[in-house]
């Protein structure tokens, strides 16, 4: 801005912007206040609900019944899984498109982009297939497997993204002062590029932990991750918005604290460098 | 920088991505394309092992004559272009807000970004019972409280409650690549406008607007992609019912519910062609920025 | 020892050839200058020499050792490059002693190496600092300092003063000046400023479009400029050129005559002009006079009185006049 803004116009900014935030921001509180609530006093109209008493009890309900950690736990494994898995195979290839470009690398580089953007429905069946077939259906591999190649372009384009955010002169220093391929990726490439490799881990990590296609066609008791757990509330009896509430909120929780550290990551990751 | 040594350990090490990527594409497409043109009911006895009939376009052609095909498309159109147009208009109004001086921004943006993070499942679950339900949900309190009969959201108004849910979850992601467009604006441009004499909506129209058309465009076919092919918000509401049936819902119903597998494949083509179209001018953008 | 030759060196970039064919030698001990216009392949024919890149065809010898297939690291040569290249997650102490440690040698010998050059280079203080704490200059020094720690047969450096300020530029010009000559090792330096060049070479090269236009030494090149390229490109400000009638009275297609070589006077002489801008240094003034023949520029030591507008006469002194024939070489 060019010149000083005027104490009462920044007031007006504040009120206006909290305002709208919260009320964007509601649902997700309404959950996290539910939670604490009795499933009685969660019914009620919203005063009630909140001069009503607070209370743990769904948290332990959700917690023994149904095996929720069980839930969580696949939702750690997968998302983590197939993150790094998807981290060792890009990491050489991104190496590579950044600091060793042909004439075909930026071609390459869009035809990977491009196999995401496949309508997963159109590819259902012979997944489908193909899991009962190998005995991967329901599995935490077969998952794991599928999700790191549904992220596989993003972390590949962020990573090559970051890399060549190196200074290639420094890598070139590197290479005068003695150092092997080997060296060069150990002691210059590897420490410069952490923040980056870090930055990819996050935005991925939150991808899968979200993914809702595969991991409610491809699993069931077993593998199941907290998509599908959720989803089983969706024919629930009795009253059960306070459990939902609870099991929700441990469910975003996580992923909520990752995501307010992945802004940046999300605009360079999803919009594929078009936008700065 | 690159000498002969470096080159064919360059390509040794995009080969396992490259194959991976292949394979994934190609496998499952080949099987869908192989399926389309056959009979497949595999409840009703076909399976691979007696071997299929071979049925030519007959499942293209039965796909779009069924009374279910037309609706469905209409369905698509109507809820990606619903979002669309919230997403964009409000994100753009969102990002303008979110760029002005005031105190505790960050915070802010963290209230506005967070819907994106909540998985699809929760989110639609959430807005259904919590929010959309009729006798206990939040709304249902609201509209009572103000005299009023609550709207049976889902079963009334499902087009809209599918519209709103997906545009409260997607509306972050619009208004974070919005407001970093914004925040890219040189402000030098604008102080030259404001010597020149331009108010502050001519220098909103003439100079924001058009920064923001190449992100604004970005964020629409990005967004057609992803919301093409939406899923649990569908599965987990009202599975497809009061005209929610989106293709790439009657796709899946084909395919995993009633089992025809040769007609769900055939959809699965239109669909895959369909996002193909979208992808090509994505691509374009991508590429023009590859270069820069 | 430090000796380089390069015997028909050419590169090409795919179809475009930024070299063509190219001779040259460098004695051990020499302070050899890459100088010429941007694009003019200076910096291609450095990198060639570092092994950064390869030749298109031709031959590299270092010490008589035809050095044309090894890379950078077997070359035994040290580059200091334009924007220093730092690794700038290393502590000062540890970008100095990397080339050691790549070479493998051991730990207290290193710290011996470091610590000598950071003496030299007046760095002791900052041997704990990231380079992200140090100042332009200071960066320039580790960076020199990671090569000399490497006691290379020669030092090479590629525009290494183009990224500081003008003050900066002129002590550090002094710096690598006194260090050559306590090293004595050979160095070829890139860059187009040509009052770096003049100022620091031993020899210079000038590059026009891949093409060796002169070798010389400042002074040679100075005197005896081959063609009007060189003549134009040495010497600040730059020679004032003359073509036409005024040109084939001195038997020449085109003249050359530098500003510090005419004389000004308000009665007589042999061009007339009119004095437009005047630009007044103090211990010079340079005038830009318009002339029936074009802009010449003359200097003027001190202050001259002269005025815009004013009319003047210029006289040039008949043995510094240059004589280029029409296809710009030296007569």
């Amino acid at each position: 801005m060019a010149r000083a803004v005027t104490t009462q116009r920044k007031t007006i900014n504040t009120i206006v912007a909290w305002g709208i935030g919260l009320l964007i921001f509601f649902p997700i509180l309404w959950i996290i206040i539910l939670s604490f609530k009795a499933e009685g006093d969660a019914i009620k109209t919203p005063i009630e609900v909140l001069s009503s008493a607070w209370t743990f009890e769904n948290y332990g309900v959700v917690q023994e019944r149904s095996d929720y950690s069980k839930h969580f736990f696949n939702s750690v494994i997968l998302a983590f899984g197939s993150t790094v898995l998807g981290l060792i195979i890009a990491v050489p290839a991104a190496w590579s498109m950044a600091f060793v470009p042909s004439k075909r690398t930026k071609d390459i580089l869009m035809w990977m982009l491009s196999t995401k953007m496949l309508p997963a429905v159109g590819v259902l069946y012979p997944i489908y297939l193909l899991f009962i077939r190998l005995g991967l259906l329901d599995t935490r591999f077969g998952l794991v497997i599928v999700l790191m190649l549904i992220n596989l372009p993003i972390i590949v384009w962020m990573l090559y993204t970051y890399f060549r955010e190196i200074p290639g002169e420094i890598l070139e220093a590197a290479r005068m002062d003695g150092a092997t391929l080997w060296s060069e990726i150990l002691y210059v490439l590897t420490p410069m590029a952490i923040p980056g490799i870090a930055s990819t881990l996050l935005l991925n990590v939150i991808l899968a932990w979200n993914e809702a296609f595969w991991t409610l066609n491809l699993t069931a008791a077993t593998a199941a991750p907290l998509t599908a757990f959720i989803a089983s509330y969706s024919s629930p009896e009795g009253l059960f918005y306070a459990k939902l509430s609870a099991a929700s909120t441990m469910a975003i929780a996580p992923i909520l604290i990752m995501g307010w550290f992945s802004q940046k990551q999300l605009v360079r990751g999803l919009t594929f460098g078009a936008v700065k | 920088m690159a000498t002969q040594h470096s080159r064919s350990a360059a390509r040794l090490m995009m080969a396992p991505a490259v194959i991976l990527l292949l394979g994934w594409m190609l496998v499952p497409l080949t099987m869908t394309l192989f399926f389309s043109f056959k009979k497949y009911l595999p409840l009703r006895g076909d399976s691979l092992g007696n071997g299929l009939d071979w049925v030519g376009f007959d499942n293209y052609v039965r796909f779009v004559s069924s009374s279910s095909f037309w609706p469905s498309v209409v369905t698509t159109l109507l809820i990606v272009g619903g979002v669309l147009v919230i997403t964009v208009v409000l994100g753009i109004l969102l990002a303008i807000m979110l760029d002005q001086p005031m105190w505790g921004q960050g915070v802010v943006r963290i209230l506005v970004i967070a819907p994106f993070f909540v998985m699809p499942t929760v989110s639609a679950l959430v807005w259904k019972n919590l929010f959309m339900d009729p006798v206990n949900g939040f709304l249902a309190h609201v509209w009572r409280f103000f005299g009023a009969t609550p709207v049976e959201w889902l079963s009334q108004a499902s087009l809209q409650s599918i519209i709103m849910i997906v545009s409260w979850q997607w509306l972050p992601f619009a208004t974070l690549i919005l407001l970093t467009a914004i925040q890219s604006l040189d402000s030098e441009q604008l102080e030259a406008a404001e010597m020149d004499g331009a108010p502050v909506t001519s220098r909103f129209f003439y100079i924001v607007l058009p920064h923001l058309s190449r992100a604004t465009t970005i964020v629409i076919l990005i967004q057609t992609i992803f919301l093409l092919s939406i899923f649990a918000e569908i599965f987990v509401t009202t599975g497809g019912a009061f005209g929610t049936r989106t293709l790439t819902y009657l796709i899946y119903q084909r395919v995993l519910e009633s089992q025809n597998v040769g007609l769900g494949s055939a959809g699965g083509v239109y669909a895959i062609i369909l996002a193909n179209i979208v992808a090509i001018f994505l691509m374009r953008i991508v590429g023009k920025n590859l270069d820069a | 020892m430090g000796s380089i030759t390069l015997k028909q060196v050419t590169k090409s970039f795919g179809a475009t050839n930024v070299i063509p064919p190219l001779d040259l030698q460098i004695d051990d001990g020499e302070f050899v200058v890459f100088v010429g216009p941007s694009g003019c392949g200076k910096s291609t024919l450095l990198r060639l020499i570092a092994g950064l890149e390869d030749v298109s065809s031709g031959v590299i010898e270092i010490d008589g050792v035809d050095a044309t297939a090894k890379p950078p690291a077997k070359r035994g040569l040290a580059m200091v490059f334009q924007s220093y290249a730092l690794y700038p997650h290393m502590s000062v102490k540890k970008n100095i002693a990397f080339p050691l440690k790549m070479a493998g040698i051991d730990q207290a010998e290193a710290e011996k190496k470091v610590a000598a050059a950071a003496n030299v280079l007046n760095l002791t203080d900052y041997l704990d600092r990231r380079p992200g704490q140090l100042s332009g200059g200071q960066r320039q020094r580790v960076a020199i300092g990671r090569a000399i720690v490497r006691e290379p047969e020669a030092f090479l450096f590629d525009e290494p003063l183009s990224n500081l300020d003008a003050a900066l530029r002129v002590n550090m010009r002094l710096e690598i000046s006194e260090l050559h000559n306590e090293l004595k090792t050979t160095m070829i330096y890139v860059t187009h400023d040509q009052v770096e060049a003049m100022t620091m070479a031993d020899k210079i090269v000038v590059l026009h479009a891949g093409v060796i236009e002169q070798v010389g030494s400042p002074l040679e090149l100075y005197k005896t400029p081959r063609n009007k390229f060189v003549a134009g490109f040495i010497g600040s400000p730059k020679m004032n050129f003359i073509e036409g009638p005024e040109a084939q009275k001195h038997g020449a297609a085109t003249i050359g005559i530098r500003p510090e070589h005419i004389d000004l006077s308000a009665e007589s002489g042999a061009w007339k002009g009119k004095v437009g801008v005047s630009e007044h240094l103090g211990s010079d003034t340079f005038l830009h006079v318009q002339t029936d023949f074009g802009l010449l520029t003359v200097r003027a030591g001190g202050e001259v009185g002269l005025h815009h507008g004013d009319t003047v006469w210029l006289s040039p002194h008949e043995d510094h006049l240059h004589r280029f024939d029409a296809a710009g070489m030296a007569i």
